[in-house]
């Protein structure tokens, strides 16, 4: 036994707090929390102001073209810039075209990855195959561009068609001659880069079903893919597509590697050989060197169609995501 | 359920093969990818490349030292811009995000992650280029720092509120007001999440182009004025990929190779820093 000090069991009475100094005490906001909030919150602020800048730039800008062509702006085809005509069909119409094309092709592969990264996969190969998917978001889209231009296009035009033309020849989406650079290259090179999108949200929206519902599912003597077709993908459905239309939102902004691939030719045409054009491309390919006020103010109000329809997608595709899994942001990690 | 017991196992058995088969075909991309790069763009790396800067089409030895420079450069500055308000917008959505006003940031943060990043880059034209009349990378610099910006808000969010309540009660019975309570304690202890959210959204505006096409412009000279133009790697990579010349699609190659080395080294090192601590926890 050692000796205890004698200050520790009878330690020297202290002055008590009373109760109303105790209260005052807890109820008192220091200077320091004041400024602390106060600076953060004024920080916070910036964001919401951003988006309010940009808003308010690009609808500034783009008011001479918007008042010029009024709504022919959204109809008209002929994009003159030497004779100062302005249209926007071809490149609404080539931005919603190439990002459907990226869909079709990626939703389903996506979804199969989900459900494999979630149900199917032995649970060791899990963790690797989703970095991997993953780290196809990382690539950046320039390397995509260099990719599509040097081995996309030559395989889809010296392998893929070929042999697919006998098939498909006679669709009217397949019509014309194929050079290369075309809508189905931007389609199929967005398709890659919009997959890791979907799978990460859609997998996260699938681990967020509650088990009792898979043992639900095995228990009435479903097999497991029935478990997974009847009972989990409709159970998170409104997630999955909030994935896609985020996956959506991607592809319609994605720039860099749509540019390089897909031909830049202001026109409409249903046939994915043919050359196409979109809104981000459009702005990257011609903003600097725009040749008269009016060439910049139509390339502004593209930019604010775009922007608009950008955060209409987005907002919509995080509502739906939320309400799978309200407060926790579902996905956030991936994105 | 009329179908056979046979059918249905089938049926599942094809579906799950089908699923394999999809994540192998997802995966094989990236495969491709990085092979072409290592096998096309390692062919071109050599000691020029690093130390030359352009030179005249035709001339042999010219490398990509202006663009690396000007990456590190310009992303340096968007650090700068983008860290602090990125940062504090996150601590302040864990820490008081609570309200209507916390809801309406996140939601405009998640808004703006999706917004293009080629809209980005013409708003900072109309803010910083076309006032100071010049493009710059100080301009590309600032377009970068505002696409971090809501991308940290939100992973430093995440990682401050994965904080257990415990260390911020420990902390506040021993005396400590709310704020030193929150940095010192609360935001100290998610320090290398934050730290990992960062080097995930600097390799993510690494590989930008878009935002600096108007901005940065590019530059073939080696250039560190803040005030001019300057070179950057996805910048050249672009120029070079879609020119005339052999030379210049090599050199392309080369240059995507050393960009993705960095953001694919950031990413991972990232990814490794979040397990080793989650598994702490």
């Amino acid at each position: 036994m050692t000796d205890i000090p004698a200050t520790v069991l009878e330690p020297e009475a202290a002055p008590r707090a009373t109760a109303e100094e105790r209260r005052r005490a807890l109820r008192t906001v220091s200077r320091g929390d004041v400024i602390y909030r106060s600076v953060l919150t004024v920080l916070a602020l910036l964001l919401p102001l951003l988006l309010l800048l940009i808003a308010v730039e690009l609808v500034s800008n783009a008011l001479p073209a918007a008042s010029k062509f009024g709504f022919g702006f959204l109809t008209h085809s002929t994009w003159d810039p030497v004779r100062g005509e302005f249209g926007a069909l071809p490149l609404i119409f080539g931005t919603l075209y190439s990002s459907l094309v990226a869909l079709v092709i990626a939703v389903p592969l996506a979804l199969a990855c989900a459900v494999f990264l979630t149900e199917f996969a032995p649970r060791w190969l899990r963790t690797p195959v989703a970095t991997l998917i993953e780290l196809l978001a990382a690539v950046p889209s320039v390397i995509y561009g260099l990719w599509g231009i040097f081995v996309l296009i030559p395989l889809l035009r010296d392998r893929f068609w070929p042999v697919a033309r006998h098939a498909l020849g006679w669709l009217p989406m397949f019509s014309g001659v194929f050079y290369g650079p075309s809508m189905l290259a931007g389609g199929v090179i967005l398709a890659i880069m919009v997959l890791p999108y979907i799978t990460a949200v859609s997998r996260e929206v699938l681990l967020a079903v509650p088990p009792s519902q898979r043992e639900a599912g095995l228990a009435l003597g479903a097999t497991r893919w029935e478990t997974v077709w009847t009972v989990i993908l409709p159970y998170g459905r409104a997630g999955i597509i909030g994935a896609v239309i985020l996956g959506l939102g991607r592809a319609l902004g994605e720039t860099m590697a749509v540019t390089m691939v897909i031909g830049n030719r202001h026109e409409v045409s249903a046939s994915l050989l043919q050359p196409g054009y979109t809104i981000a491309a459009a702005i990257a390919n011609e903003f600097s060197e725009a040749v008269s006020d009016v060439h910049l103010s139509a390339l502004f109000l593209v930019g604010a169609v775009l922007f608009v329809i950008a955060i209409v997608v987005n907002a919509l595709a995080r509502v739906l995501v939320w309400r799978v899994a309200r407060g926790s942001a579902v996905g956030s990690t991936a994105i | 359920m009329m179908r056979g017991r046979l059918l249905r196992r089938l049926v599942g058995s094809v579906m799950t093969g089908a699923t394999y088969g999809a994540a192998a075909l997802a995966i094989l991309p990236l495969a491709i990818i990085l092979g072409m790069l290592l096998v096309k763009g390692a062919g071109a790396l050599d000691w020029n490349f690093f130390t030359k800067s352009a030179v005249p089409v035709g001339e042999a030895g010219g490398g990509f030292a202006h663009a690396i420079t000007g990456t590190l450069i310009i992303v340096g500055l968007a650090c700068a811009v983008g860290v602090p308000v990125g940062v504090a917008t996150g601590i302040f959505l864990a820490e008081f995000g609570g309200g209507r006003f916390g809801f309406a940031v996140r939601f405009v943060a998640d808004v703006l992650n999706g917004v293009p990043s080629i809209v980005i880059g013409i708003f900072a034209w109309t803010w910083l280029v076309k006032p100071m009349g010049h493009f710059s990378a100080l301009a590309g610099g600032v377009a970068l720092g505002m696409i971090l910006v809501p991308i940290l808000a939100r992973t430093t969010e995440e990682m401050v509120r994965l904080v257990p309540n415990s260390l911020r009660e420990a902390a506040l019975a021993l005396g400590y007001q709310r704020w030193r309570t929150s940095l010192q304690v609360v935001v100290r202890s998610a320090a290398a999440g934050i730290v990992t959210g960062c080097l995930v959204a600097v390799a993510r505006v690494a590989g930008e182009t878009a935002p600096l096409l108007f901005t940065a412009l590019g530059n073939q000279f080696f250039s560190t004025r803040l005030q001019g133009p300057m070179a950057a790697l996805p910048l050249q990579v672009y120029v070079y990929a879609l020119g005339p010349y052999d030379e210049w699609h090599r050199q392309a190659w080369a240059g995507a190779l050393v960009l993705i080395v960095l953001v694919l080294a950031l990413s991972l090192i990232a990814r490794a820093v979040v397990r080793a601590k989650r598994q702490h926890a």
